[in-house]
């Protein structure tokens, strides 16, 4: 399904991910997935987390850059292979990948994955075909 | 000239100063509406004394007239075209006729003497070449003097060193931080300037520099180290230069006219006493400058200098009325990064210049605030803007900046207004 990423954009300071993460516990948020791009001089926190409106709006008032972003959560089955069987469908459809990565374990049975591909609802389709309707990552369980 | 007693000296300026209050009024509409408003003739200027009737001229006045308003000259006689940073966008420009130049040349040539240059000597030539007036002003003084003259041009230090190892280079020209760089590049090379170098003087400028890096200079490279001053607006290097006294820079008043005012309320002070040199160019043909208002602070000095010169003396530049920045000997204005950044568009009007000193080269930084518009999650566009940005403002300032994103807000504000420069280098 298509999920709502949250990215901060974070100065290369000491305390600079420990600053957002004060902001979102102090407002009851749980992260589900996050991952940090960097460079020498600074890094994109991506996060996945329970209430991502309220996420935005709390990093805004502490003066954060925020971005919301479209990406795609799905579930692999945590088995080897389990994410290649998707990426197999995506690369089949022509759809490339931007970055990726993986949800904090929820299950013993499946891993949960993020990914922002250049062609969001065309990726919806090809991994989401008819007979896979009824996908626990479809409800809004999916944030648990 | 340089020994002209003081009443000769007033009279000569008196008599340029009329000639080009004439010039001026005829042939530049800008002064000629400027006189008009105050009600002022050219012939109500009947001596230096009067000088004070005239109006000032600002380098905003030269951006009003960009590019050619100002010259007092069909461009037909214009022999050459140099510029400046401007203080936004578009850059101060000069133009000198035949004659301009053979002043210049004269001026620059006196300078190089000062500093015990002649026929003799062996001068290389380290200011950059270009529109910049550093590399290609104190070329033809040099040739003036009919020394040997090596234009190496800026940049490439070991070249630098090799060449004045080889050609036998006596006499350098360039700016003092590049200097001292220059002078840890040769120990590092392991060479002794003592044994392989036949350096005996440096005349350095285009930038402010204290007495600490004068003597830095002088017993890392065996030189007496001389402080030239000039700018582009009135000639370019030559306007005023040490003897070898090094006390104050021997302005050759009988083509540039100085008067010190307060930079706030434009009254002139008596000599002695601190604040804005205003210069006045009074036998310059291709674009004469009237009161041009340099925003360098100094004082003068008349009395008759130990070398007996009696040409009036300025001590050495102490600062700025401005928030100008000299950044590697080019003129960087705060302003000019706004105008970079609001062209661009997308980004913030939030921004601080940094500027260090490391292995005394200065490094320009320049922080942007990102706002939610700019912001992208992935890497490659946020680095895209950097990039960006660092290459609109290289092609603005002229010298290279480094610049670095911040967080909305993160730029310190005092009372409301933006700190807009740390200038972190101690000179």
């Amino acid at each position: 399904m298509i999920i709502k990423q949250i990215a901060v954009f974070l100065e290369n300071r000491p305390g600079k991910l420990a600053e957002v993460l004060g902001v979102l516990s102090k407002q009851d948020i749980n992260l589900r997935a996050m991952s940090v791009a960097d460079t020498a001089d600074f890094g994109i926190l991506r996060l996945v987390v329970n209430d991502p409106d309220k996420a935005v709006q709390v990093l805004r008032d502490a003066s954060f850059a925020v971005k919301t972003t479209s990406v795609l959560g799905i579930k692999v089955s945590d088995k080897p292979g389990g994410l290649l069987d998707e990426l197999k469908k995506l690369n089949a459809a022509g759809i490339n990948i931007e970055y990726v990565y993986a949800f904090a374990a929820s299950s013993v049975h499946d891993a949960r994955v993020v990914l922002k591909v250049d062609d969001l609802e065309k990726a919806e389709q090809v991994l989401y075909s008819p007979d896979r309707v009824g996908d626990p990552a479809d409800g809004p369980n999916f944030y648990w | 000239m340089e020994t002209m007693n003081r009443d000769e000296m007033i009279a000569l300026q008196g008599l340029r100063l009329q000639e080009t209050a004439q010039r001026v009024y005829r042939q530049v509409p800008f002064y000629r509406n400027k006189m008009q408003e105050l009600g002022l003739l050219p012939e109500d200027i009947s001596g230096i004394g009067d000088i004070g009737k005239l109006p000032f001229i600002t380098k905003q006045d030269m951006r009003d007239n960009y590019p050619y308003g100002l010259f007092a000259v069909p461009l037909s006689e214009i022999v050459r075209i140099h510029a400046s940073s401007g203080t936004t966008g578009k850059p101060t420009v000069v133009g000198y006729t035949k004659r301009d130049i053979g002043l210049w040349s004269e001026v620059m040539a006196r300078s190089l003497t000062y500093a015990g240059a002649s026929k003799q000597s062996c001068i290389q030539v380290a200011y950059g070449y270009g529109l910049f007036t550093g590399g290609l002003g104190a070329h033809y003084g040099a040739e003036m003097v009919g020394a040997s003259v090596i234009p190496a041009s800026s940049g490439n230090t070991a070249r630098q060193i090799l060449l004045m190892k080889d050609f036998g280079t006596t006499v350098l020209c360039c700016t003092p931080s590049y200097a001292l760089y220059i002078a840890e590049t040769i120990y590092e090379m392991g060479l002794d300037p003592r044994k392989d170098l036949s350096l005996k003087a440096g005349i350095f400028g285009a930038e402010p520099w204290s007495e600490r890096m004068r003597k830095e200079i002088e017993d890392r490279l065996y030189i007496k180290a001389i402080d030239i001053y000039g700018l582009s607006e009135i000639i370019g290097p030559g306007v005023a230069c040490e003897c070898e006294c090094q006390d104050g820079l021997h302005i050759s008043e009988d083509h540039f006219y100085p008067e010190i005012v307060n930079p706030l309320t434009g009254e002139v002070l008596p000599d002695g006493e601190k604040g804005e040199l205003v210069l006045t160019t009074i036998s310059k043909e291709g674009m004469p400058m009237v009161r041009y208002r340099t925003r360098d602070l100094t004082a003068l000095n008349r009395s008759v200098c130990s070398c007996g010169r009696t040409f009036v003396r300025m001590g050495k530049v102490l600062g700025r009325s401005d928030d100008m920045l000299i950044i590697r000997g080019v003129n960087v204005f705060p302003s000019q990064v706004e105008s970079v950044l609001l062209s661009l568009g997308e980004t913030s009007p939030h921004y601080q210049l940094i500027v260090d000193r490391e292995d005394n080269l200065d490094k320009l930084t320049v922080l942007v605030e990102l706002t939610e518009d700019m912001f992208s999650d992935e890497v490659r566009g946020l680095e895209g803007l950097e990039h960006k940005i660092q290459g609109a403002l290289a092609g603005i300032l002229q010298v290279s900046a480094k610049v670095r994103l911040v967080g909305p807000k993160s730029i310190e504000r005092s009372e409301g207004k933006a700190k807009r420069v740390i200038d972190n280098r101690k000179i």
